[in-house]
């Protein structure tokens, strides 16, 4: 069973007296604990169990504007108090920067409403391995399949935050997971794709033989690829690609990285960034949502921002720390977006697919080659070719690369917008990228 | 060293008892305890942004029969959380016997001091430094515009509990010093990075200002940039230049050669064995023997000792990297290559140092043999799809060569190739075998592990560049 409120809020107390007694002026702590259980399969057997139980426990003290902290998952009272008195020591030495402190009071999250983010349903192993087994049968139903392995991961996490303000309040969140890799191979080539499914509850995750199926699918159809030539291309990005859009684009206006100066869309507030069809939203109260929140790592509150406004950036994600810098109040997004989304275009995918003649539909990039800084985008990918709406071939050892500054403002989206995971985008088509193939 | 009996009721007998009964009818398994403390001091934006102090304690409980690992962890050492993780266990293997294999090599080396480098420099000092670093760089030129500096330092102490009471254990420091620096002129802003780091002291590597070094690196990658034209687009010779982009072999070879992607037959070499997989003249290793090396490893996750693993020998493939788990499979033995990233993670066979060995060319030779292509000096990161062989890695440090001669430098851009066939490309090997700075970290399955890299300079002779410019 996962710790309950009172234990985990006695330690955060715990910490929090000693640390004012030490001569802390202000002082927070989070405290957490975590059980989760994995079962993997491989080719229709089970292959590995695991089982984690994992208390974490981080605290930040402070002395006038001095600040520093420590973490441990050693929650015993003597290491505690060995652990403040070190974090403590290391405070009194450590520079003053004018810009550390609590959060604002009046920012504080106050009221708590349910979200719905913990199902206490056990999900016991051997109902796990009935399910893998279901998925592994379906996955492995055509014989191109050579190789199929999946996991079931249950999680129960309860946590408390704590500071010297008088904020003391956490929740329980709940999350299942089920994925599948599969491995087909004809005489040309072997590929690899996969599907997986994470929900809050047990009941809205997808069926193991349809989720089976589509890892299946999706990896037989990438068989025997051909590499295409170099040139301007329209690019479409299936759904699962172009979330990563929204999660660049989060981190190159995230508070910290503009009062660094180290993002391209510094100074760009209210200015056109995005096509002007496009709506950005980061909404942490979804029901159920994989990102929801009722406050951040901060204790503030988060209230739905529109980032982007008809293509203009209306918001950037801001925390106490760097918000002072900025001269901005906290939106409570220390600690990222919560429920980000690319709000529904209004062309189909259908249309979308059939609007050039020829076109390069990406379904899995590989690489590092985002750079925030200058917003040169550039990686490794693997898609097919389009022609006229259909899939001629698969295609892969290519590369694509653009800036973001000129995708952004060349995004169409289709209309087929989903809430399956915390960052969530329809399919989009970006015109006049590079790809370098033969 | 840790002592893991005294923190509890859990007594050494206790520990043993419970060990042994569980994995009596196992094949393999063990009992694996880990403390470790580190500290990460940052200096950003003219401040000491942060310091941050952790201690971390737990064990990892791994039980294996046949093909089937049974794990649990827990950060609670004690008598009742070890025996729920035994139950745990017999519950997955419940119905799959085992016979144990208690044969694991011995060997006296080690690669490292047992030393805490945390406590060998002074929060002071180390504060003093960033600050030297910030000036430095702020005032070397006016188009510094950002300069970010940290030290982050470990010492890890692992204990390994074999059935039958066999004991295995080790103490591994680790820090790593890294600077980043953002100039911006003319409207352009670009970044340079640059580090160091291995198995010693924070002095060890500082000693005589060395820190200066680690600024002009950094400051020089930035400033080569900010000239920086967009890069070509298509396929070209390339020439790599010596040590860190070695992070190619790592992508390109390392991970199609570790032992679990090849027992699944995933991996796109797992039926190349003793084929030629590479030009002659290529000779790759992977050597966890190296003397403070951040990817050295005295013994590895499992207890053994580590060595040097000849993957490719002149053009040949030799040798997977196997743990204990892969290499009963496969009728092989263990490589001393099973890794993990802490208690919380199960052992992966996994790289320690991957170098490839020198040839007999020189760089001048391979430059010059170019019309067209490009000069690569430093990556960022890569990445492979291990199945179908491809794998990418970044340029942080690039060239265009025109006509045998380097010109103008281009603009970060992924470089694409084909894991099982980049190697037979490649038609130049160079005499300068150089080591990386010790920055690497590996990830794998979710876990990150350090590792290192070396290569001389080598031509391969056609690679995707993914530029802009077609």
């Amino acid at each position: 069973m996962v710790k309950d409120q009172e234990f985990l809020k006695s330690k955060a107390s715990y910490c929090l007296d000693l640390a004012k007694k030490m001569g802390a002026t202000d002082a927070s702590v989070t405290v957490g604990h975590s059980i989760s259980e994995t079962v993997n399969f491989r080719n229709k057997s089970l292959e590995a169990s695991d089982r984690s139980d994992g208390l974490a426990l981080s605290i930040e003290t402070y002395l006038g504007k001095r600040r520093s902290s420590i973490s441990s998952s050693n929650l015993l009272d003597e290491n505690i108090k060995t652990l403040i008195e070190k974090c403590f020591e290391t405070t009194k030495i450590t520079p003053e920067d004018e810009f550390n402190s609590l959060p604002d009071k009046n920012l504080l999250a106050k009221q708590i409403s349910s979200l719905n983010l913990y199902d206490e349903t056990r999900f016991e192993n051997d109902k796990k391995i009935k399910y893998l087994k279901d998925l592994e049968e379906s996955a492995s139903s055509d014989n191109q399949i050579i190789n199929t392995e999946s996991s079931f991961t249950e999680n129960k996490s309860n946590f408390i935050l704590a500071n010297s303000d008088g904020f003391c309040d956490g929740y329980k969140t709940s999350s299942f997971a089920a994925s599948c890799v599969t491995v087909a191979k004809d005489e040309n080539s072997m590929e690899r794709d996969y599907e997986f499914s994470s929900k809050r509850h047990l009941s809205d995750i997808k069926q193991a033989t349809d989720l089976g199926n589509k890892a299946a699918k999706q990896t037989i159809r990438k068989l025997s690829p051909k590499k295409i030539g170099s040139e301007k291309i329209s690019i479409i990005f299936d759904k699962r690609i172009s979330k990563g859009m929204l999660s660049a684009f989060a981190s190159a206006i995230s508070a910290s990285a503009i009062a660094r100066g180290t993002s391209f869309l510094k100074d760009k507030i209210n200015q056109q960034v995005f096509a002007n069809s496009i709506n950005v939203i980061d909404k942490p109260d979804i029901i159920k949502g994989m990102g929801s929140q009722n406050f951040d790592s901060e204790g503030v509150n988060s209230n739905t921002l529109q980032l982007i406004e008809d293509g203009i950036l209306k918001n950037y994600l801001v925390d106490t720390y760097n918000g002072k810098k900025l001269n901005l109040k906290s939106n409570g997004r220390s600690g990222g977006t919560t429920n980000l989304y690319f709000e529904k275009g209004n062309i189909s995918y259908e249309d979308l697919m059939k609007k050039n003649s020829r076109s390069l539909y990406i379904t899995e990039t590989i690489g590092h080659g985002s750079n925030l800084v200058t917003g040169d985008y550039s990686v490794g990918a693997t898609g097919f070719l389009v022609e006229y709406g259909e899939f001629k071939y698969p295609v892969n050892e290519i590369t694509i690369a653009g800036n973001f500054k000129d995708m952004f403002k060349n995004i169409i989206l289709a209309n087929d917008l989903e809430f399956e995971y915390s960052v969530n985008s329809p399919t989009m088509m970006i015109e006049g990228m590079t790809v370098a193939g033969k | 060293m840790s002592n893991f009996f005294n923190k509890s009721d859990l007594t050494r007998q206790d520990a043993d008892k419970i060990v042994s009964e569980t994995l009596n009818n196992c094949d393999d398994g063990e009992l694996y305890l880990e403390e470790s403390k580190s500290e990460s001091i940052l200096l950003d934006d003219n401040k000491i942004k942060s310091s941050n102090y952790s201690s971390d304690l737990g064990f990892g409980f791994r039980a294996i029969s046949n093909e089937v690992v049974a794990y649990s962890y827990s950060n609670e050492i004690s008598k009742d959380s070890l025996k729920n993780s035994s139950e745990n266990l017999k519950s997955t293997l419940k119905s799959i016997k085992g016979t144990y294999n208690h044969e694991i090599p011995n060997s006296n080396k080690k690669f490292y001091k047992d030393i805490n480098p945390i406590e060998q420099k002074t929060l002071d000092s180390k504060l003093e430094v960033l600050n030297k670093v910030n000036d430095f760089l702020r005032k070397k030129d006016g188009s510094v515009k950002q300069v970010t500096a940290s030290f982050a330092g470990e010492q890890k102490s692992i204990e390994i509990i074999r059935s039958g009471g066999e004991v295995l254990t080790d103490v591994r420091p680790l820090i790593r010093f890294n600077v980043s620096v953002m100039l911006e002129k003319n409207g352009r802003k670009e970044t340079g990075v640059y580090g160091i780091g291995g198995r010693q002291s924070y002095d060890d590597y500082l000693k005589n200002d060395n820190w200066k070094n680690v600024c002009e690196e950094a400051f020089r990658i930035a400033s080569v940039n900010l000239e920086s034209k967009p890069a070509p687009a298509g396929e070209m010779k390339v020439v790599l230049g010596p040590g860190w982009p070695a992070i190619l072999i790592h992508e390109a070879i390392g991970h199609g050669l570790e032992g679990d992607f090849n027992r699944k037959k995933t991996s796109a070499f797992h039926d190349l064995m003793g084929e030629k997989v590479a030009s002659e003249g290529v000779t790759i290793v992977d050597d966890g023997t190296i003397d403070n090396r951040r990817g050295s490893l005295t013994i590895d996750d499992e207890g053994t000792p580590t060595e040097r693993t000849v993957l490719i020998e002149n053009g040949i493939l030799k040798n997977f990297m196997q743990d204990r788990h892969n290499a009963r499979l496969m009728n092989t033995r263990s490589t001393g290559s099973g890794r993990r990233e802490n208690y919380r993670h199960i052992v992966l066979p996994r790289m320690r140092n991957t170098m490839m060995l020198s040839g007999n060319q020189t760089q001048d030779e391979m430059i010059k043999s170019v019309d067209k292509g490009i000069f690569a000096v430093s990556f960022g990161g890569g990445q492979v799809d291990i199945t179908s062989g491809k794998f990418v890695f970044n340029c942080t440090e690039a060239y265009e060569i025109n006509n045998g001669k380097i010109g103008s430098p281009i603009k970060g851009a992924t470089l694409i190739g084909d894991g099982p066939s980049i190697l037979k490309e490649v038609s130049m090997v160079g005499n300068d075998m150089m080591l990386d700075p010790g920055i690497g970290t590996c990830g794998k399955a979710g876990q990150g592990v350090p590792v290192g890299v070396a290569q001389p300079s080598i031509l391969i002779d056609k690679m995707t560049v993914g530029g802009t410019k077609l």
